[in-house]
């Protein structure tokens, strides 16, 4: 799947890092980054952290 | 699995009512979903409606919800109410007289502001809840040289102090009968923080006094304090708390004191086919003390859609236990929460920082943390989140 984050709607909330750890972090300060071709094995995972993004900035694509 | 002729019907079109219908198809839902709202627009983003609507920085579209592709078959009945029900007999009643029945049936009505029940005129006075609320406000807001009163001190009525002043209004003053902003869910060491931080940004305050009505002829000149003052005002928004949209439910025995009272599973009334869902839901946390409350934070549509869903569709899921969490952003800082900051305020704390910078402090009960909140910048909400993991793993806490 691709990962799509609209870096001008993210505010560095960290939600979707709680829901899917393994394609979003937050660097050292505190900024988003992510993997953006993660494993389709973590569509529930990366599913989860579009709906908790405050901003609703991810976007999914298959 | 349901017959192909089942329905549910969520009473409910913004976020919990989409959040409910998309876990009803990935609990395995493949019978019909009817959503009925009042709003005439698809589901969409509410926390954005104080600030970057009011800004003018968000149209419509950056707002709307992007529903997934697996509820694209249900029907969605926009510009309709949910008036009245029978659930013994699985019917609703919509506003034009006409009745769905149902299989399962989700309250997702949510909340409507509380108005201030006191003499004077109503234009001008405003309340921040939907898209139709914000744009109203912002069109007074942005008139040059408004003087704006907010009333009510809370979560809505700060961002919105915030946004006034960042919109360049002449004068923006915050009323409230409580000596701090925000005290009640951040208390006194983080609500003093919170009131030098909006002064030192414009924001002017009237505390400790309730409002005993309003000055003008057709429209609202000023707001009367309790003391007789009267506060000049162009514009007034009223922040003051709201209400549950339970009427419909009425007649059918249940708790509707403040919200629907729900079970541990979100089950109303001990029915398996009816579910609450989001901030009108009334549930007993399972983390906590057991006492139903109702939760208007911007994670409980979707964990309690998450939850209600595989109840609805007849799981029986270990009984329902979220993390508490909420943001506010006012100004150029952001407050962060994690856990249950309101049941450890006899005993709290700095983590980290300085109340005069950036902060995080730490709500304590029996000694041991049950919330934290930190309030300035990325770095500050970052510390907040490492306390999160901590706050999952414990143990329940029993009263």
């Amino acid at each position: 799947m691709k990962v799509v984050v609209d870096m001008n709607k993210c505010q560095d909330h960290g939600q979707c890092v709680f829901a899917a750890p393994e394609v979003f972090q937050l660097d050292a300060n505190g900024r988003l980054a992510y993997v953006s071709d993660p494993d389709d094995a973590l569509l529930d995972e990366v599913e989860e952290a579009a709906d908790v993004c405050p901003l609703q900035a991810i976007r999914i694509e298959a | 699995m349901a017959p192909t002729s089942a329905r549910v019907v969520v009473a409910g079109a913004s976020m919990a009512g989409l959040r409910a219908a998309e876990q009803l198809r990935a609990a395995g839902w493949t019978g019909a979903i009817t959503l009925v709202g009042d709003e005439p627009h698809m589901p969409y983003n509410r926390p954005p409606l104080s600030k970057e609507v009011l800004a003018g920085k968000a149209p419509f579209e950056s707002l709307a919800f992007r529903p997934r592709a697996s509820v694209a078959d249900v029907e969605w009945r926009l510009g309709t109410r949910v008036v009245a029900s029978r659930l013994a007999e699985r019917t609703v009643v919509l506003d034009d007289g006409s009745e769905l029945s149902y299989d399962g049936l989700v309250a997702a009505t949510g909340m409507r502001p509380r108005r201030l029940r006191c003499p004077g005129p109503l234009a001008g006075r405003h309340t921040v809840r939907t898209l139709a609320d914000a744009q109203g406000l912002r069109a007074e807001l942005t008139r040059p040289g408004a003087r704006v009163v907010v009333v009510g001190a809370g979560f809505i009525g700060c961002e919105v102090a915030a946004t006034a002043v960042g919109l360049g209004a002449a004068e923006v003053t915050v009323v409230d009968p409580l000596p701090l902003p925000m005290v009640g869910p951040l208390g006194e060491l983080l609500g003093r923080a919170l009131l030098a931080r909006h002064k030192e940004r414009g924001v002017r305050f009237a505390l400790g006094t309730g409002v005993a009505g309003f000055a003008g002829e057709d429209r609202v000149t000023g707001v009367i304090l309790d003391d007789g003052t009267v506060l000049p005002a162009d514009v007034v928004v009223e922040s003051v708390g709201s209400l549950a949209n339970t009427e419909w439910l009425g007649g059918n025995g249940l708790d509707l004191t403040d919200g629907v009272l729900t079970d541990e599973q979100l089950r109303v009334g001990g029915r398996p086919d009816v579910v609450a869902v989001g901030d009108v839901a009334r549930f007993p946390n399972a983390r906590y003390d057991g006492v139903p409350r109702r939760v208007e934070h911007w994670c409980i549509p979707t964990d309690t859609a998450k939850h209600a869903a595989k109840v609805l569709t007849g799981a029986e899921p270990a009984p329902f236990a979220p993390l508490p969490t909420f943001w506010s952003d006012q100004h150029d800082f952001r407050l962060q929460s994690f856990g249950a900051p309101a049941l450890g305020m006899d005993d709290v704390r700095v983590l980290e920082g300085d109340p005069a910078g950036d902060v995080l402090v730490g709500y304590h009960h029996d000694d041991r943390l049950v919330g934290v909140v930190a309030l300035g910048g990325p770095a500050i909400a970052s510390a907040a989140a490492r306390h999160r993991a901590d706050l999952l793993k414990q143990p329940a806490l029993t009263a």
